[in-house]
């Protein structure tokens, strides 16, 4: 029965993709007029955003409730400049979205040139190479979630689920965990969200092998305001793959994304990112979990691209005993900001956190670790340890570790710890002298450092974030 | 013998403003085993590490012939592409990286064409040879590994590599009697599998025994003070070098 419900999915899918790629690119053209263009975001725009979506009444609600909190909101002071993102035209960001439909050809040399040397999945690639791609992007797609839905699985684009089965419960969870009011992207998010997943994990269901969202990512166009919404039920076990960000490398400026993960009681939820936008690129994304009653949740994250990057995201241990780990690596190259981290809550009693970070920075770049854990009063016997390790690759770059921690009642277990260093002469030395180039030196040694990082990744994504440090080394990427 | 290997005419060397090596002049023939003696902090190492390309060393006159090329504005890496190894007396550790995959990096970077399940091979077999356990071939690079390991590592590599000339720096300091056997078997292979030329650096003459050398060479505060054949070893192993050390005080 269910797989007969999903087979006929993927001919809708293909369809549905080419509609809303079609609607979007004609919204552009129907906004044509530069002025209004420039008079920034209204509610008639954010109507009609909704309405090309056919969405429910109450998500045009929560849109237009968005849209105030974002208008009335201050922009927050802290943390590297966003000066260079101009608010006032906040509609020329929407409307990239547009654009994502740019073939291959129009991709800058260099970008392609990139792909080429990352060994993008071939998939991948010759979706954006081309529509007949297309096709192969979304068998692996279907594939995937014909197994998957056999077992009760429900892995489909959001705005598409908004009318399935479990439209109430999305109606229950959006946007609960990132409110608009948390802060001005968090709101803006909410009035102009577009396209995103949705994920639902039956009670008691483990899935042994990730779901992936490549496809997605190609498909929706949409990218910069993407929600993502996965909710993984008690006793049921997931890994997620956010996937390659690289095919979002010609769409330019901003992206204000969220990600809301629920982890029922004794649910297990692996999230693993890859980030890697391109370099002009302000990452202002919001990611949050809830755990409950001896759930868990690991976050494992990879952060490269983007001119300037804000991501923290945040575990609510909210029930006794739940867990959270936090693995990421931050890579700071030229001209890049990136302010990177997490955030935990330890909200019950007998919970845990652990926290290992490492970060580079390079050629100029500025890496700033920050966390914030956070023991409420009910977190008796809970206990947290942060881990941050910083290289430093020359004397015009910087890192920095800013960790916060708010302790609001006694007998917790709360332990930092944070290193920075540099690269030994005497390691690049002794590498050369076996023949490796100065280079090859350096990457291998940085690489070193990653790995802690890299074996946690699915191998392709291990394999990619290794080329993606060669490359950095190379300085390739402009 | 036949073809010089490495001609040093000359070579003067410094850290920062501080002179180390005074007027090296030394000639080391193909296929021949050389040793390098003197007191601790002589300056041996540095001329191994000088040898190398060690970028802390500024060579600030003269120059280094290396199988007739003039390797002396050379990198290290292109020393050792040239056919130039150092083992060194304290090999460095490179966490995240096993010690299998820095072993193919240096092969592929020497451009040997080695298939994976031959270098597979061979590198099980040099393990065996070293009595080295195999288990450390996927740890991290020197991590955690006891100076014996170490200096397995460093011959394995040496065997890898088969280099035209090996300098040892005291490859046999701090290692137990099993280590320094394991050491010399190691010497041994490298001469009997491509006939390689060895500088052996060492203030301890015991690694010496199973081996025909050439040529001694005494080295006292940065100047090489004598040159021999065998017999200087056991001169030496009877008298020290407070003679020659004497004699420069004199000078």
């Amino acid at each position: 029965m269910e797989s007969q419900n999903t087979s006929p999915a993927p001919a809708r899918k293909r369809t549905q993709v080419a509609d809303v790629d079609r609607s979007m690119y004609d919204f552009r053209y129907d906004d044509s007029d530069a002025q209004k263009l420039e008079a920034g975001l209204t509610p008639d725009i954010v109507r009609e955003i909704s309405q090309r979506k056919n969405e429910p009444q109450w998500m045009l609600e929560h849109r237009l409730r968005s849209l105030e909190i974002y208008n009335a909101m201050p922009m927050s002071d802290w943390g590297p400049s966003i000066a260079g993102l101009d608010m006032d035209h906040i509609v020329t960001y929407v409307k990239p979205n547009t654009e994502q439909k740019s073939d291959w050809d129009s991709v800058p040399d260099n970008i392609k040139d990139t792909f080429d040397r990352l060994g993008i999945p071939q998939a991948e690639r010759s979706y954006l190479a081309g529509v007949g791609a297309q096709y192969d992007s979304e068998l692996v797609y279907h594939s995937m979630q014909k197994s998957a839905a056999k077992m009760g699985i429900v892995y489909s684009g959001i705005e598409e689920a908004l009318h399935g089965e479990y439209a109430d419960l999305i109606k229950e969870k959006f946007m609960t965990l990132i409110t608009p009011h948390d802060h001005k992207f968090a709101a803006l998010h909410g009035a102009v969200w577009s396209g995103g997943s949705f994920v639902y994990v039956p009670k008691g269901v483990a899935l042994d092998y990730p779901l992936q969202s490549y496809f997605r990512l190609n498909a929706k166009g949409a990218g910069q305001f993407e929600h993502t919404l996965i909710i993984v039920e008690d006793d049921a076990s997931l890994h997620f793959i956010e996937g390659c960000s690289a095919p979002k490398y010609n769409v330019a400026n901003l992206h204000a994304g969220a990600v809301e993960l629920f982890v029922g009681k004794r649910a297990h939820l692996r999230y693993s990112t890859i980030e890697n936008w391109s370099k002009n690129m302000y990452n202002l994304n919001t990611k949050r979990c809830r755990c409950e009653e001896d759930g868990e949740i690991e976050w494992i994250s990879g952060s490269f691209g983007s001119h300037v990057g804000y991501l923290y995201p945040m575990s609510i241990l909210a029930g006794r005993r739940a867990k959270s780990s936090f693995t990421g690596i931050t890579f700071a190259g030229r001209g890049q900001n990136l302010d990177t981290g997490c955030k935990v809550v330890l909200a019950a009693p007998q919970t845990s956190a652990s926290v290992e970070t490492k970060g580079i920075s390079k050629d100029g770049g500025i890496q700033t670790f920050r966390s914030s854990v956070v023991a409420t009063a009910a977190a008796t016997g809970s206990r947290c340890t942060v881990s941050c390790q910083s290289l430093i690759l020359d004397d015009r770059s910087r890192s920095d570790t800013i960790p916060a921690m708010d302790i609001r009642c006694k007998n917790v277990d709360i332990g930092h710890e944070a290193t920075i260093g540099r690269i030994g002469d005497d390691k690049i030395f002794y590498l050369m002298s076996r023949g490796m180039s100065e280079e090859e030196a350096r990457t291998m040694i940085v690489n070193g450092f990653a790995e802690p990082i890299s074996k946690e990744l699915p191998l392709e994504y291990a394999v990619e974030m290794n080329n993606l440090i060669k490359l950095e080394m190379e300085g390739a990427i402009g | 013998m036949s073809n010089t290997i490495l001609t040093c005419q000359k070579l003067c060397a410094a850290v920062g403003d501080k002179p180390i090596l005074h007027d090296i002049d030394l000639s080391i023939g193909q296929g021949e085993v050389h040793v390098l003696l003197g007191p601790n902090g002589a300056g041996k190492s540095t001329l191994g590490h000088v040898l190398m390309g060690d970028p802390t060393y500024d060579m600030t006159g003269g120059s280094i012939e290396f199988d007739g090329q003039d390797i002396t504005e050379l990198p290290p890496n292109k020393r050792s592409l040239a056919g130039m190894f150092l083992s060194f007396q304290a090999p460095v550790e490179i966490p995240g990286v096993p010690l299998r995959s820095f072993l193919r990096a240096m092969v592929e970077a020497h451009g040997v064409q080695m298939k994976n399940k031959q270098f597979k091979q061979r590198v099980q077999e040099l393990a065996q040879q070293l009595d080295m356990d195999p288990a450390y071939l996927d740890r991290e690079l020197g991590v955690g590994f006891s100076g014996g390991e170490k200096k397995k590592v460093e011959m394995l590599q040496l065997l890898l590599l088969q280099p035209k000339l090996a300098i040892l720096d005291e490859t046999d300091s701090g290692l137990d009697v099993d280590a320094l056997s394991v050491v010399s078997r190691g010497m041994e292979l490298y001469r009997r599998d491509c006939g390689g030329t060895l500088l052996i650096i060492t203030h301890n003459t015991r690694i010496l025994e199973r081996l025909a050398v050439d040529c001694a060479h005494v080295m006292v505060s940065g100047r090489l003070v004598d040159t021999g054949d065998a017999a200087l070893i056991d001169l030496i192993d009877a008298q020290g070098f407070e003679r020659y050390e004497t004699q420069l005080e004199q000078a």
